[in-house]
């Protein structure tokens, strides 16, 4: 086993019946890591986490953890830890029986099992809840119980389905802190699925973008924010102009249009709202929108591209509606993509 | 007060009557002083209380109703409870005709249930009596069980299941710790109301009775071919309070109508 993939998925491929839902899936991450899956529903992100806590039959390929296959071990003997997006709490036990679960199976009692139950209970600050039921408790405080639970086993891989969805704005930041405390604190193998972009960047060593079954893009955030490899991550992370390149020049309703600078070599490119330039430059718009956000303006402009979407700084003299404005769409700016659909 | 606001109150006298009236006729014969079951009472006495409890037939076909019933209930949940569990967790394929399959016994009157089990299974397969009323009262038990630990079982999501075979339970070890604790009030409650159908239970039950082996109401029935006195109905009165004790136990302890 190399550093670089304690845990690892070769070829894993996984369907529901006939269904194929993940195919060929390749990824590796490394002892310690903290790993978002990012993607749009239904794009596999469960079936995945499922396949590696052992809860879905792999269809081909293998899933492999600190050097040992574990594709046919069950779940129960593969010390992978999951917290569910509806925290799966027994709510017939108390939260320190709920904490103390897995421990008591694997034999721990008395003082050993207790010192073990509190000290769980104290890392996400329940350890005055401990005899409550889960139905009396707040969504975010069953989201730790469900996280202490999990962690006090210790599992070599701890996956969070959709951790924070259910939380309001101000408990998901919170929690989000939590989280990445509790990573570093224990050095635990993590990865959590997340629908929203600013909490994967905000929290992941390294992202993986999936999409339809299959990853679009692995890389750090900022390679994710930055460099978004294909017109669908650029669009999941912002680039709101994305054009296809055809040799080089851009497709207008009036023919192709060279851009200014270097003619890169890529099947596409991306600008942000921001990466436009507005007032001079090879192309023409009309102004069909403006929306004012505090420190800076957006335009939407008719072009002969398309819609075209900018954002300048609000300091600057406004454009009225119907305004006639040449822009710029900077190659030396754009995202390259090499994949664009 | 014009008609139409007299409507309802009536309506409701009425319904109540029905249904409470018999009842309260019952209770008050078995008060009764004289010798023949008769309405209004003549005098007041507990003579044929007293007398419920000597009768030595009431004794065994007593005892034989309250095993058919704890027997052919607990027997009915053994066999419903994994059923259910399979039907409520796996999409097995057939699912809706085992459903279909399981219910029948509510739907087919009791007499064709009990005339098939005589005619096909007790004749020509010598099944003893004891053993076939303890069959028949599983099957006619085994719907209300099916449907009360299924409803109670749907009320539990299946994730706690994964969650506790995550934490190094097996999937039999994570039915019996997560699983059973949170559905036992279901469990209960179809105990309660197998036990009341099953002990209530005469059509099945007249067409398997044999010599000497009787359940308690077809033993009544034929109690009163022969004796006209108010024993009867004091045996009744004695009955429905139990089973009106039961019921408001279980609501109390149990919140019973949840699952019914
Ligand atoms: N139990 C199932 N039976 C059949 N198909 C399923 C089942 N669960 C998921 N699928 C299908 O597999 C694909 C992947 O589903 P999955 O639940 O992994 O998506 P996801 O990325 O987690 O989506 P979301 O963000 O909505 O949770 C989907 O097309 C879905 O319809
Ligand atoms: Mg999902």
């Amino acid at each position: 086993m190399s550093d670089a993939s304690y845990l690892s998925l070769e070829k894993l491929t996984l369907a529901y019946g006939d269904t194929v839902a993940v195919a060929d899936l390749d990824l590796d991450i490394r002892k310690g890591e903290l790993i978002a899956l990012l993607g749009p529903s239904g794009c596999g992100k469960t079936t995945t986490m499922r396949a590696i806590a052992g809860l879905l039959p792999v269809k081909s390929g293998q899933v492999r953890l600190d050097g040992a296959d574990m594709t046919r071990v069950p779940a129960n003997k593969r010390a992978v830890g999951l917290v569910f997006q509806s925290y799966a709490l027994f709510p017939h036990l108390s939260v320190y029986e709920n904490v103390a679960f897995g421990l008591k199976l694997k034999g721990m009692r008395g003082a050993e099992l207790d010192t073990k139950v509190q000290a769980g209970l104290k890392s996400v600050g329940l350890s005055s809840f401990a005899n409550r039921k889960p139905a009396e408790l707040s969504g975010g405080q069953q989201q730790r119980v469900a996280l202490a639970r999990s962690m006090v086993m210790e599992p070599k891989v701890l996956l969070l389905d959709e951790p924070l969805s259910n939380l309001d704005a101000r408990l998901r930041l919170e929690m989000r802190t939590e989280l990445q405390r509790v990573q570093k604190e224990t050095g635990v193998t993590m990865i959590f699925v997340t629908h929203d972009q600013a909490e994967a960047l905000a929290l992941a060593d390294r992202i993986v973008v999936m999409k339809g079954g299959a990853i679009e893009q692995i890389g750090t955030p900022e390679d994710i924010y930055n460099r978004p490899v294909s017109s669908f991550v650029a669009d999941f992370v912002g680039f709101e102009n994305i054009f296809p390149l055809e040799g080089g020049k851009l497709r207008t309703s009036g023919g192709l249009i060279e851009l200014s600078g270097e003619a890169p070599s890529a099947a596409g490119l991306a600008w942000r709202p921001r990466m436009v330039t507005l007032g001079t430059g090879p192309f023409r718009g009309t102004v069909r929108g403006t929306s004012f956000a505090g420190d800076s303006r957006e335009y939407l402009l008719d072009t002969s591209l398309g819609a075209i979407k900018a954002e300048v700084e609000a300091a600057l003299p406004a454009h009225a509606l119907g305004a006639d404005l040449l822009f710029d769409l900077p190659a030396g700016k754009a995202a390259l993509l090499s994949k664009f659909s | 007060m014009n008609a139409r606001s007299l409507f309802i109150p009536v309506t409701l006298f009425l319904v109540i009557a029905f249904l409470i009236g018999p009842f309260l006729i019952i209770v008050a014969a078995s008060f009764s002083a004289g010798e023949t079951l008769a309405f209004p009472p003549q005098g007041f006495s507990l003579r044929w209380i007293a007398k419920v409890f000597t009768v030595e037939s009431f004794q065994a076909s007593f005892a034989m109703s309250l095993f058919l019933a704890i027997g052919g209930t607990a027997a009915a949940l053994v066999l419903g409870i994994p059923a259910s569990y399979a039907l409520s967790r796996y999409k097995l394929p057939g699912a809706e005709i085992v459903r279909t399959v399981v219910s029948a016994p509510i739907i087919v009157p009791g007499i064709i249930v009990g005339l098939a089990l005589l005619r096909y299974i007790v004749v020509p397969f010598q099944v003893g009596i004891t053993l076939a009323l303890f069959v028949a009262h599983t099957a006619l038990v085994l719907p209300y069980a099916v449907r009360v630990v299924s409803a109670s079982l749907d009320n539990l999501r299946s994730d706690i299941e994964e969650a506790a075979v995550l934490l190094g339970s097996s999937r039999l070890g994570a039915f019996f710790r997560v699983v059973m604790p949170n559905i036992r009030g279901g469990i209960m409650s179809a105990f309660i109301l197998g036990f009341v159908t099953s002990f209530n239970q005469v059509p099945v039950s007249l067409f398997l009775s044999g010599p000497g082996v009787r359940t308690l109401p077809v033993d009544m029935i034929a109690y009163m071919e022969i004796v006209f006195d108010p024993s009867v109905a004091a045996l009744s009165s004695l009955l429905a309070f139990l089973s009106i004790g039961i019921v408001f136990a279980a609501e109390r302890f149990l919140g019973f109508s949840r699952y019914v």
